[in-house]
């Protein structure tokens, strides 16, 4: 399994779970965990996500995720987890 | 698993505390490279770079990318050239033209920085060793992106008041071939005691004869993570304030480590080590004296600054160490001038005296650094300074350094504009009485005892 963590942030608005998750499901990633809250009109969600069945290179999924991102008027970060892991686990 | 607590506190490190990997260098040997012929020498030189770090850029940018960390750069550091080119050069300038070759593979692969135009005397020069000093005035000017350091002292030789007296000279005439830039030559000349064999940081990186043919050194910063997590524990007892301190900086130095395994991996060249460093940067909110300052001080240089920092320096240290594992490098905080807003602000308000530098070093890492003098001032009071910083490190076994920017053309209160990562610095008065007598004098200061330790 190799693991991912995307983030969105940004001004709530219809449709931003259903537009990300809808990516990943088109390109196989499995969501493994998703947490999310509103704080004060601001859209904050944290999804751990599955990237090993990505047919794509891992990059180009970035820039895809960044550019819908752009086009829902949010922030899309994708993440490998290993510099959460490193920082915060011994 | 990791929760979202975790992932906003590392992504707030990056997007808003300045958290980043400051750099990946690679060290190069290029003792395979050396060849009586100067042509020769220089083909190979050029060939074993452009052919070790063809990837280091581009796999750099990857891990940014798929991490989400930024690497502000990618560096080379190479074999002291004095040992390099002593079969080949017969002069400073056949060193020169080394220097060039280096240049233009540090710009073939895209590094910005290439590091080891070097030599280390801490004891006696050789001819070579001596022509490739006498050379750096002329390499550092025709060259954009080679970096030199001198070795002039060492806790087990002494200090070669020698070469002292040779690199006071030429830390001015560095200063003179560049007066059109701000003397910008003598940002990329480190003159040092103790040097290591394993410094990734510029200017001062070189690669030791000690180490292997290709190796992954990686250094990190974050001044700005630690500033804000002091802002928490303001007011609070020093066992908090020191545990705030060296958590952060396992934090920070776990991103380093990382980034080293990666990097190593995908290069296919073995992880040297991780450089604990706080390494400031001329933006606002990266600065070790803002640091020192959240700890309690009005201004950087106001008493009190040097037992700070000695205690900052030490819990960085005390964190990084069990985050890594290989610790080397310069490890510590660094105190550059013009390269840290807080620095430069703390001498506007006259706070920051040049003696005050100077005891900030004994107990952090490196040394006088980044600092603009008058153009005016003499190569032997330059000898002067340079020999104070290197007593310092022998006498306490560690490594300091003195990069002094004489500022041709300005005096005290001017500005000096390097530029970059580089920064800006006001011109600092210096001690107008002389010591030529002292610098004059012919041999070394033999080595310290290393007993009756007072």
């Amino acid at each position: 399994m190799k693991k991912c963590i995307v983030t969105v942030l940004g001004k709530d608005t219809v449709g931003i779970i259903a537009k990300v998750c809808t990516y990943l499901a088109d390109n196989c990633i499995n969501i493994l965990d998703i947490s999310q809250t509103i704080v004060q009109g601001y859209f904050n969600m944290m999804m751990i996500v599955d990237v090993s069945g990505l047919s794509k290179e891992y990059k180009v999924m970035c820039d895809e995720m960044e550019k819908l991102g752009e086009e829902i008027g949010v922030k899309i970060h994708c993440q490998r987890e290993e510099i959460f892991e490193m920082m915060h686990r011994l | 698993m990791i929760n979202m607590y975790e992932v906003s506190e590392t992504n707030k490190m990056i997007e808003h505390e300045n958290l980043d990997v400051r750099t990946i260098t690679l060290g190069i040997s290029l003792l395979d490279c050396i060849d009586s012929d100067l042509n020769e020498l220089n083909r190979k030189i050029y060939e074993k770079i452009t052919t070790v770090a063809k990837n280091l850029v581009s796999t750099g940018q990857d891990i940014e990318k798929e991490f989400g960390i930024p690497i502000v750069n990618k560096r080379i550091s190479i074999t002291p050239v004095s040992l390099i080119g002593g079969s080949a050069c017969r002069t400073p300038e056949d060193f020169v033209e080394i220097a060039k070759t280096l240049d233009k593979a540090a710009k073939a692969v895209g590094v910005n920085f290439i590091g080891g135009y070097s030599a280390l005397v801490s004891k006696g020069m050789t001819p070579a060793e001596e022509n490739l000093i006498r050379s750096v005035p002329q390499a550092l000017a025709v060259t954009e992106r080679v970096c030199s350091s001198v070795n002039v002292g060492s806790t087990k030789t002494g200090i070669n008041m020698d070469a002292v007296r040779l690199c006071g000279e030429i830390v001015k005439a560095t200063a003179e071939a560049t007066a059109e830039n701000d003397s910008l030559g003598c940002a990329k000349l480190v003159v040092f005691c103790n040097a290591p064999d394993d410094n990734p940081f510029m200017a001062g990186a070189f690669l030791g004869v000690t180490e292997a043919d290709t190796v992954i050194n990686v250094g990190v910063s974050g001044p700005g993570v630690v500033k804000k997590a002091l802002e928490k524990v303001r007011g609070k007892g020093f066992e908090e304030l020191c545990e705030t301190i060296k958590k952060t900086a396992f934090k920070v130095t776990r991103v380093g480590q990382l980034v080293a395994g990666e990097a190593s991996k995908r290069l296919g060249i073995p992880f040297g080590i991780v450089d604990l460093s706080l390494a400031p940067t001329p933006a606002v909110g990266d600065s070790v004296a803002e640091i020192l300052e959240e700890i309690g001080l009005e201004r950087v240089g106001a008493p009190g600054t040097t037992a700070a920092l000695a205690m900052l320096n030490d819990q960085v240290k005390k964190g990084g160490v069990m985050a890594s594992s290989y610790v080397g490098g310069l490890s510590g905080a660094f105190i550059p001038v013009s390269e840290d807003q807080g620095m430069i602000d703390a001498v506007h308000a006259g706070s920051l005296t040049l003696e005050k530098l100077e005891a900030m070093t004994c107990v952090c890492s490196v040394g006088l650094d980044m600092i603009a003098i008058p153009g005016r001032t003499s190569a032997a009071t330059i000898s002067g300074i340079i020999a104070d910083e290197m007593a310092i490190g022998m006498v306490n076994q560690k490594t300091t350094a003195v990069r002094l920017i004489p500022v041709i053309g300005k005096d005290v209160g001017e500005m000096a504009e390097f530029g970059g990562l580089l920064g800006y610095a006001p011109v600092m008065p210096v001690n107008q009485f002389g010591c030529e007598a002292f610098i004059n004098r012919k041999g070394r200061i033999p080595a310290p005892i290393h007993s009756f330790k007072n």
